[in-house]
């Protein structure tokens, strides 16, 4: 059972990951995109992390993917040519991941986790990737994080509206 | 079902995403694969989470969530002021930008 789930969720999420390459309209690609962490968030539940399967539904696949479908629609579907003004780099470009792929393969595998070819610890209690157990830890263990993180969220809000705003500027220098 | 398959997912989704990063030109579809390389590097650590049975991991992941979230804000926002200038969205046109 989990097998099938594990390989319907790969499978998704593969499927979803080569749509976004692929695709020649970015809309096309953002909503590629949104089917793969739909996917994704299905195998997050598989390894016991319902917390962050539910918050990459809501915010990653609803909020941002909202942004990036509004941005989309308005720069336009800008159908752009697969095989343009770099062919070197779109020949070497695969190459290039299949060697990444194949040299973390072989990285983790060949390492001597002594969990490899389990399936995890057994000594995990029921609380196990609940809001509580996640958030419990993130105020506890990790504010200096969890602050850090904010203080982030702080300076790209003021960066976008600098960045929004940017047009006034523009005039007055031209 | 064993963990190294999530890592080997991971790699291969991690991998996906660089090929768009190489070969794709358009702004907004190179964010979106820099979105997939970093769901890729969830994915592993929410495996390292649950091999190790602790929880750090997810706190992790909620991290590359905020980043990933401040990167398409202040990404999109470039994409947006480029697309006022009129200036073509193709990363190729825009050497220039280099530092």
């Amino acid at each position: 059972m989990t097998e099938v789930a594990f390989f319907v969720g790969a499978i998704g999420a593969i499927g979803g990951a080569v749509a976004v390459v692929a695709l020649r309209n970015p809309f096309y690609s953002v909503l590629a995109l949104v089917v793969h962490l739909v996917f994704l968030a299905g195998i997050f539940l598989l390894l016991r992390a319902q917390f962050i399967a539910a918050a990459q539904i809501v915010v990653y696949a609803g909020a941002v993917m909202v942004i990036y479908v509004f941005v989309a629609a308005y720069v336009g579907g800008i159908e752009e040519p697969m095989f343009d003004s770099s062919p070197v780099l779109k020949i070497i470009g695969p190459i290039l991941a299949l060697a990444i792929f194949v040299e973390i393969s072989i990285a983790v595998l060949g390492s001597s986790l002594t969990a490899l070819g389990t399936e995890g610890t057994e000594k995990i209690n029921g609380g196990f990737g609940t809001p509580e157990a996640v958030g419990k830890l993130m105020l506890e263990d990790f504010l200096v994080a969890f602050e850090a993180a904010s203080l982030l969220l702080l300076v790209a809000a003021v960066a976008a509206i600098i960045l929004a705003g940017r047009k006034k500027a523009g005039k007055e220098a031209a | 079902m064993d963990i190294e398959w999530y890592l080997v997912l991971s790699a291969m989704l991690f991998a996906i995403g660089f090929t768009g990063v190489l070969i794709r030109r358009n702004p907004v579809v190179i964010l979106l694969c820099l979105e997939l390389m970093l769901s890729a590097g969830a994915l592993a650590m929410l495996a390292f989470s649950r091999m190790l049975g602790t929880q750090d991991g997810q706190v992790m992941v909620l991290i590359v969530l905020v980043v990933a979230a401040c990167e398409v804000v202040v990404g999109l926002g470039i994409v947006v002021a480029m697309f006022r200038r009129r200036l073509p969205l193709d990363v190729d046109d825009m050497k220039e930008l280099e530092g």
